[in-house]
């Protein structure tokens, strides 16, 4: 049997596609306007500061910090049961973004996972797009 | 400030069953749900002429609902927001019967969420859909109970909130539950363990499902349904029960933002619009049926419904203050027993009205003594990420 897979995003969804382009090349993109400068993530075609702009596309340095998480001990998913415990957390990065992804790279979520933990992006790689997830670094 | 009173509930139901054990669809417990309380209410199929759907049934919804229940309705509205749209509909049912575009509205619920044996908390959340949000999301696997952690979280970092605390609303809910017969029988019928009032330590002992929320701080899941039939007032007046006024509403949703803050939800926008057009505050409630999927839930939400200030929730509930019999305390919460221990189909919303319409005409099995105003307060979706936020004020004459 198998191995049960995470969940990948999908390579056409319209406003996210450009976003899981940029994984392959170990880049984190994000949106800003070149008229508004707001921040817009998840990626979108329009502006949601203001009805002129054009969103443009940068790259993140991949460094944030948690704002909160939550260790999962229970899944019914064929992937995650075969995880738990880990850690889910919000991540917001140093550019503005805020995302959802886990939290890897600790023996022991439930000890060494905290809000406030500065993180740094360590890609998953997978065959047509990589996954952003974080681990701890030194603040 | 006088208040509107432009419709009223005049008659409800609540699908009794729990567990249908699959011989009942989701369509069949909406019929049979409006057509008792159509019942309730004195009235017939043939009064109703506006249908307010969130098209749980199947089908196309608004286009598939007036001909499965026979009807000729001049106003359909689909609003689907999750748990809260039920809070959703009555607020527009109100608005079109004040605008005279129709005069008996009908609401109803059904769900078979049980017998499907649908893992609503920890079903993995997985494979993304082409919605573009939930294709940034579903790699993390986070559970519907993680997303509700991840707020309880935030709150004790920030506040100092506690399990202990927390515990609290489990214990009311519970408290409520085993004086209802229906909600006993529910935990009887999902084979709960333990059958009980329970206590603080009880709650913090359960198993931890996702941190720092224990079992006894997730509701269940059930099978399960409802009817609400709101009125026009010549029409509520001649209802066989006293008209229970929807005297103000408020709708919002709320999704992550740069900075935002995860431990207040949409009711900070729903509520005021709600308290200000009832001429109302939160002090004057005597009821409040407030959405409990968890318990960092209704923590949340009775502070952004003004009960108390941001971050001091914790600390205000304990004591048993939410209990049905501290009416001098403040709001009697989830009389019913609530999402945690009595009925939780998936999108429980409509319980609120009907338990709050109960209290309201004394028939609640925890009734508080001369109740006259109560707060229904539904969130629909995630409270973590994005959610929607329906509050309604009612009122007796």
């Amino acid at each position: 049997m198998n191995e049960p897979v995470r969940p990948l995003p999908r390579a056409d969804e319209f406003d996210t596609r450009e976003f899981w382009e940029g994984t392959k090349q170990r880049e984190f993109r994000y949106q800003q306007c070149n008229h508004c400068d707001e921040v817009v993530f998840y990626p979108r075609r329009h502006c949601t500061g203001c009805t002129e702009g054009e969103l443009v596309w940068k790259v993140s340095a991949g460094k944030g910090t948690v704002y909160t998480f939550s260790v999962v001990r229970q899944s019914y998913h064929p992937f995650f049961r075969s995880r738990v415990p880990y850690a889910v957390a919000w991540i917001d990065l140093e550019e503005g973004p805020r995302i959802l992804s886990n939290i890897v790279g600790v023996d022991d979520p439930l000890s060494e996972v905290s809000i406030g933990m500065a993180v740094q992006v360590e890609w998953e790689e997978h065959e047509n797009v990589n996954i952003p997830l974080f681990k701890p670094i030194e603040d | 400030m006088t208040q509107k009173r432009d419709a009223a509930i005049v008659g409800i139901h609540e699908y009794p069953s729990r567990d249908v054990e699959g011989e009942v669809s989701p369509l069949q417990i909406k019929a049979e749900s409006a057509a008792r309380a159509l019942e309730d209410a004195g009235l017939n199929w043939s009064d109703v002429d506006g249908i307010y759907d969130a098209g749980e049934g199947g089908g196309m919804g608004g286009l598939t609902i007036a001909e499965y229940f026979g009807l000729h309705p001049s106003v359909i509205d689909t609003t689907s927001v999750g748990g809260s749209s039920y809070e959703f509909h009555a607020a527009h049912a109100k608005r079109d019967i004040a605008a005279g575009k129709c005069r008996v509205a009908l609401l109803t619920y059904g769900s078979t969420a049980h017998s499907n044996a649908r893992a609503i908390g920890v079903g993995g959340r997985g494979g993304a859909s082409m919605h573009p949000a939930e294709n940034m999301d579903a790699f993390a696997g986070m559970t519907l109970i993680a997303n509700y952690a991840m707020v309880a979280h935030r709150h004790m970092h920030n506040y100092g909130t506690t399990s202990e605390q927390l515990a609290e609303i489990s214990i009311a809910t519970r408290l409520h539950a085993m004086r209802n017969p229906e909600a006993v029988k529910a935990m009887e019928d999902l084979e709960f363990l333990d059958i009980r009032e329970t206590t603080i330590e009880d709650v913090v002992n359960s198993r931890m499902i996702a941190d720092p929320l224990h079992l006894l701080e997730c509701c269940m899941i059930s099978d399960g349904g409802g009817a609400v039939v709101i009125a026009a007032p010549e029409i509520a007046r001649d209802c066989r029960k006293s008209p229970v006024w929807i005297l103000g509403s408020g709708e919002a949703t709320k999704y992550p933002t740069r900075g935002g803050d995860i431990t207040s939800s949409a009711a900070t926008q729903s509520g005021p619009q709600a308290y200000g057009e009832a001429g109302v505050t939160a002090a004057e409630m005597d009821i409040a049926m407030i959405y409990d999927s968890f318990s960092i839930t209704v923590l949340t939400l009775l502070e952004d419904l003004g009960f108390c200030r941001k971050g001091e929730g914790g600390g205000w509930a304990q004591g048993g203050r939410l209990r049905f019999d501290r009416p001098s305390d403040g709001p009697a919460l989830n009389t019913d027993g609530g999402g945690l221990s009595s009925n939780h189909p998936g999108m429980r919303g409509i319980f609120l009205l009907i338990e709050a319409a109960r209290q309201l005409r004394g028939e609640s099995c925890s009734q508080v003594v001369d109740a006259k105003l109560a707060v229904a307060h539904g969130n629909g979706g995630m409270l973590g990420s994005r959610h929607s936020a329906g509050t309604i004020i009612l009122g007796r004459d």
